[in-house]
């Protein structure tokens, strides 16, 4: 005989009254797993689309009005290259890539294109005082673009608005520009009086930044004697930090800029984002009040229904301590097969439901066994606690009656 | 081994006064088989209540081996009955879910006994009293009488020197419980103190002497053979 036993023995011979506790516990779970599961893949694949969209926050000059978004940055004015400083030194989460652009207008061969000055990875790991805080040391995650900061093909350029390595000489072409110059990987390019090795052309991507030579920022402020300016920022923002007022929180570290969002975007992914989060705190309430409810009076029933069996117990010579454990043991089986059964059937619903709900495909989350059996388990733990304190507390002697 | 010294018991039932046990004084020696009668309401079960360390006292002592009970706190008072009370009951009070083995081996277990240790005691208690062959059965599965004999493996399994016993034959048919009379008879041959609350006269006959109780008052200490012309 051991304490399990003796809990095992009395659940499974009252297992029909304990089963609507059990189911109650146990949907609820489900519901959450299921929720959580795919509202997690739903924003992953969001947050996937947000980052092919490239830059969803842009930082311009006070006065600058948007027309085009991917021509914000062709306009006259400019704003201090400091603001990218500013920005990589903040403490600001949710800021994935920083990108600060100067652009002139240049003739090449009688035709009009954008030179456009960027800054390539390297130079904000170049600054020690950069690379020690701010966006680098911030957690990543937010987006699929954290993957693609290692990489060396410059053609991610055309997606991903950033780019890890430009030397100085070098130069990166739009797809059209390419085109109409007739040049390719390894020619050689002069703008402005300066000459430049195209180190790729970029696929097309249907924008002006088709008919863009890209540089690095420092040589195209140079060859424009614009001095340290920019004349805008573009930011991949994560979409749960833009709904968190990130943008609020920009304009008020950089005061004298402006600073827009794709806001429809955002605000979609917040719309949803906030949906699946009520909606998963919203069951997370209701298992706790019913289940928890439920919990507690099937214990209450149980503590009376078996007060001659405690009375026995007492006195055989078990101490209040043990009663407590008998009580407290069987809330904890029943937690953990809740848990554990509710984390399962809620990965399944999910796998099934995930496709037809959200158009997306949802695998298992194991992260999300630790909280649904936590959950599970605290709930029943605390909802059998005042019970098991009254079977402690049983006079035994009001448990013999015949006496 | 047993006394109480002028223990009272009072409680207030519907806003009215009720006394169980009035100024009660008994001596229990070692190796005693002592009888409790009296009328239904007499302080019977009290009095076995507050020997075995389950009813605290309104005033007065109870003493088990010269220890003051009701001076342990609750945890202290339940391992005392671990260690030396065995109880009785008349509803036998086996745990429905649990075969008979299992029934036997809780004190045992809240001795911490060993397992297989466990397994082994429980055997041989329930082989001695007659149910050697009834080992994984549940109660609803025994008759009365197997049941009670349970009961009595059960309450010997820690090797009380106290055995109180509350109406152990009220359930029984007479042969069943010259029976029973008859194991608590040679447990008290074997040096175990014995005090058995009983309607019966026939099985308070079979005690060494009888305590009659009424109105809360131990009336008359008798001679079992006394008791018994009496009855």
């Amino acid at each position: 005989m051991r304490l399990r036993t003796l809990v095992l023995r009395e659940i499974f011979e009252r297992k029909s009254q304990l089963f609507t506790s059990f189911l109650a516990i146990l949907l609820g779970i489900t519901v959450i797993v299921s929720i959580k599961n795919i509202s997690h893949y739903s924003e992953g694949a969001v947050a996937q689309e947000m980052d092919s969209l490239g830059a969803n926050v842009l930082v311009l000059p006070k006065s600058a009005t948007l027309q085009d978004y991917y021509s914000a940055d062709m306009q006259g004015e400019t704003i201090p290259e400091e603001y990218v400083t500013q920005l990589a030194m903040s403490d600001l989460a949710g800021l994935d890539n920083i990108s600060p652009k100067l652009s002139v207008p240049v003739q090449l061969q009688g035709k009009n294109f954008t030179l456009t000055g960027i800054l390539p990875k390297n130079e904000f790991q170049a600054k020690a005082a950069w690379s020690g805080a701010g966006i680098f040391s911030r957690p990543v995650g937010c987006g699929a673009s954290v993957g693609m900061m290692g990489s060396d093909d410059k053609k991610t350029l055309s997606r991903k608005k950033v780019i890890e390595t430009l030397e100085y000489n070098e130069a990166l072409l739009g797809a059209d520009v390419a085109a109409k110059l007739g040049l390719k990987d390894a020619d050689k390019l002069e703008v402005l009086g300066k000459k430049f090795t195209v180190t790729a052309v970029l696929p097309q991507t249907g924008t002006v930044d088709d008919s863009r030579i890209f540089a690095h920022l420092h040589t195209v402020q140079e060859l424009a004697g614009k001095g340290p300016v920019v004349n805008a920022i573009e930011i991949i923002g994560c979409c749960q930090e833009i709904s968190a007022g990130l943008v609020d929180k920009l304009n008020r570290l950089l005061p004298d800029a402006r600073v827009v969002t794709v806001a429809q975007i955002a605000k979609s992914q917040i719309k949803i984002n906030r949906m699946m989060s009520n909606l998963s705190l919203m069951f997370l309430v209701i298992i706790v009040f019913v289940g928890g409810a439920s919990i507690a009076n099937y214990m209450y029933a149980n503590v009376f229904e078996r007060r001659r069996e405690i009375g026995t117990l007492m006195a055989l010579g078990a101490d209040s301590r043990l009663i407590l454990k008998v009580f407290l043991l069987k809330a904890l089986l029943l937690g953990g097969a809740g848990g554990i059964g509710g984390y399962v059937l809620g990965s399944i619903f999910a796998m099934v439901l995930g496709p037809q709900l959200a158009g997306i495909r949802v695998w298992p989350m194991w992260e999300l066994s630790i909280a649904a059996v936590g959950i599970s388990i605290g709930l029943t733990l605390v909802a059998s606690y005042f019970p098991a304190r009254r079977a402690a507390r049983l006079d035994p002697c009001a448990t013999f009656q015949e006496i | 081994m047993l006394k109480m010294e002028n223990v009272s018991k009072t409680y207030r039932h519907r806003g009215q006064t009720v006394t169980a046990l009035d100024n009660a004084t008994v001596e229990i020696p070692r190796g005693d088989f002592v009888s409790v009668v009296g009328p239904s309401g007499s302080g019977k079960s009290t009095l076995l209540l507050m020997l075995g360390g389950m009813l605290s006292p309104s005033q007065g002592r109870v003493f088990l081996e010269e220890q003051s009970i009701y001076d342990l706190n609750p945890n202290e008072r339940a391992r005392l009955r671990r260690e030396k009370v065995g109880f009785v009951f008349q509803t036998f009070n086996l745990v429905p879910y649990l075969s008979a083995l299992e029934n036997v081996q809780i004190p045992l277990f809240l001795a911490k006994m060993d397992n297989d240790a466990q397994g082994e005691r429980a055997v041989a208690l329930l082989e001695r009293v007659g149910l050697g062959d009834r080992l994984h059965h549940k109660p609803c599965e025994l008759s009365v009488g197997q049941q009670q004999r349970v009961a009595l493996a059960r309450m010997l399994a820690n090797d009380p020197a106290v055995i109180l016993a509350d109406e152990p034959t009220g359930n029984l048919d007479p042969e069943t419980s010259q029976q029973i009379i008859g194991f608590l008879e040679k447990f008290n041959e074997e040096g175990k103190t014995i005090v058995m609350v009983t309607h019966d006269p026939l099985a308070a006959k079979r005690a060494k002497r009888t305590l009659r109780l009424a109105d809360g008052a131990i009336l008359s200490e008798r001679q079992a053979e006394e008791t018994l012309h009496v009855a």
